[in-house]
């Protein structure tokens, strides 16, 4: 699904990243750690096509996005469902409506989904906030929103970055229970964070595997998380 | 219906969801509709001139091209038998339709204006006019000159030209003014709204980034901003169309005396012609957003 192939990032200065190889298999559980600013989030952009390697090669449902036109970008972007840091949501809109974004600028008839989003948004447990603006949600529901319009187009990859950054230990656990289901009806996911109660908790439902970021190279963390 | 069509015609639908998705702006979006009043009311005006001299510019070239005077100064016993002798040349000169000699009357009609109802044109040695119509083949002006000096030495020829020529020119000149200020209207109008378009953008960033991240296509994003300012052009120039149009049916009519500055307006069917200016600003929104909107969509990933 999502494959780097000898990747480099840098950011002007420096490598942030160098050399990576990694291979995202259908139906896998990866979570991403290392400390702050190692390059986590730049790794995940990678993954998604928001930045562009710098050496090395990126596919993504095996185009490389070094080939891919802007509208093929936004095409992939699709299929791959990202709960941002900070949510990026439009705040002049709706819950309701910042949940059906994906759908809408994919051309889709909002009025048929409204089933699927009233699903989707019990699940996640916002059914009541539905109509309520992003600023007026707390940190938690922000998040539970975030990963409702990540999945809504019912993607084959979840790319969540620090789900749990800002939410206490309960909604954690809450955030993570969705992104287990998820896991279990067949998608690809793939979590950035520093929590390492939280992959513990993970590691006790499925099979997860912990990548690491250390010397600008990933390595595969052993078992004695 | 042509794709273009159709896509004016969608785009004047409109898209209530996808509108929803920009924010609206309160005080640019009422300056793009002023902007755009205001240069529709000048567009209807310098339409008018445009028209109102290229008639002028027609109706000078068609009516005194077809007339000529001859003008005869002579003593007065001799002034008839040179009258006739006039008469005659013209008869018997190809391309000379209708000669007619002009009455004291329409003489002191055409001298009336200069010097007053009170004339007492006896009393005076006016020459004699004699209005000569051409057929449409024409006649040989200096040919007839020729003729003229040998059989009646006191009779001038005027074909108009000398008149016709500077003032044809100058109609001329000035209906290409007009078309060049209707063509600057317009880039100025491309130019302003490609200016609101791109402020309009730049404030926009964070939600142009949010829906590149939910998979938006550029088309997508461009046609929200394009939507936006298309509506708010056409209805500016909707606004200053009517308006322009009211402020030309209220010029005062055209005149005999006036001559050509009381023509300014439009005739028949040409009140219509301004009627196109709305669509077109609507259209050189159209394109302006469109090609500021692809244009910063580029820079954001």
């Amino acid at each position: 699904m999502i494959e780097l192939d000898k990747v480099a990032h840098s950011y002007g200065g420096g490598e942030l990243l160098s050399d990576i190889t990694l291979r995202l298999a259908h139906g896998s559980f990866h979570f991403l750690t290392g400390p702050s600013g190692a390059g986590k989030t730049t790794l995940l952009k990678l993954c998604y096509g928001d930045l562009m390697p710098s050496a090395g090669h990126v596919r993504l449902f095996e185009q490389d996005v070094r080939n891919m036109s802007r509208d093929e970008v936004a095409r992939i972007r699709r299929r791959i469902g990202v709960v941002h840091q900070d949510c990026q949501f439009l705040d002049h809109l709706s819950l309701a409506e910042n949940v059906m974004l994906p759908l809408v600028v994919a051309g889709k008839d909002p009025a048929e989904e409204e089933q699927n989003l009233a699903d989707l948004l019990g699940w996640v447990g916002l059914a009541k906030q539905a109509h309520s603006l992003p600023p007026e949600l707390s940190g938690g529901e922000r998040q539970r929103a975030a990963l409702a319009r990540a999945v809504i187009m019912s993607p084959d990859v979840i790319i969540a970055d620090e789900p749990t950054g800002n939410v206490d230990w309960d909604m954690s656990l809450r955030i993570l229970q969705l992104l287990v289901e998820l896991n279990k009806m067949g998608k690809t996911i793939l979590i950035a964070t520093h929590d390492l109660n939280l992959i513990r908790a993970a590691k006790a439902q499925v099979a997860a595997r912990v990548l690491r970021i250390k010397d600008r190279r990933v390595q595969l963390a052993g078992a004695d998380l | 219906m042509n794709p273009f069509f159709s896509r004016i015609m969608a785009l004047t639908a409109g898209d209530r969801q996808a509108d929803r998705v920009v924010p609206p702006t309160g005080f640019t979006v009422k300056l793009t509709v002023f902007t755009s009043a205001a240069m529709a009311f000048l567009a209807v005006f310098a339409l008018a001139l445009s028209m109102a001299t290229g008639r002028l510019a027609d109706r000078w070239s068609d009516a005194l091209a077809r007339t000529a005077t001859v003008r005869i100064s002579a003593p007065e016993g001799q002034m008839q038998a040179q009258t006739d002798a006039v008469l005659n040349v013209l008869s018997t000169t190809p391309g000379v339709s209708e000669a007619r000699v002009l009455t004291d009357e329409e003489q002191r009609a055409l001298l009336t204006p200069w010097f007053g109802p009170d004339l007492p044109i006896d009393s005076l040695p006016l020459p004699q006019l004699i209005e000569l119509t051409e057929d449409s083949n024409g006649y040989d002006a200096e040919g007839l000159r020729l003729r003229l000096s040998a059989e009646a030495p006191g009779a001038v020829l005027d074909d108009h030209t000398r008149w016709r020529r500077p003032l044809v020119r100058a109609a001329g000149r000035l209906r290409t003014l007009g078309w060049i200020s209707i063509l600057l209207i317009g880039l100025t109008t491309a130019a302003m709204i490609t200016l609101s378009a791109n402020a309009a953008l730049a404030a926009n960033a964070k939600l142009i980034r949010v829906l590149r991240l939910v998979g938006a296509r550029d088309v997508y994003i461009a046609r929200a901003f394009v939507r936006r300012f298309t509506g708010r052009a056409l209805q500016g120039a909707a606004v200053g169309t009517i308006c322009g149009m009211i402020a030309v049916a209220l010029l005062p009519g055209e005149d005999s005396a006036g001559g050509f500055l009381t023509g300014l307006g439009f005739k028949g069917f040409g009140w219509i012609i301004p009627l196109f200016i709305p669509p077109l600003a609507g259209f050189v929104a159209f394109w302006a957003t469109r090609a500021a909107a692809l244009r910063v969509l580029k820079e954001i990933n």
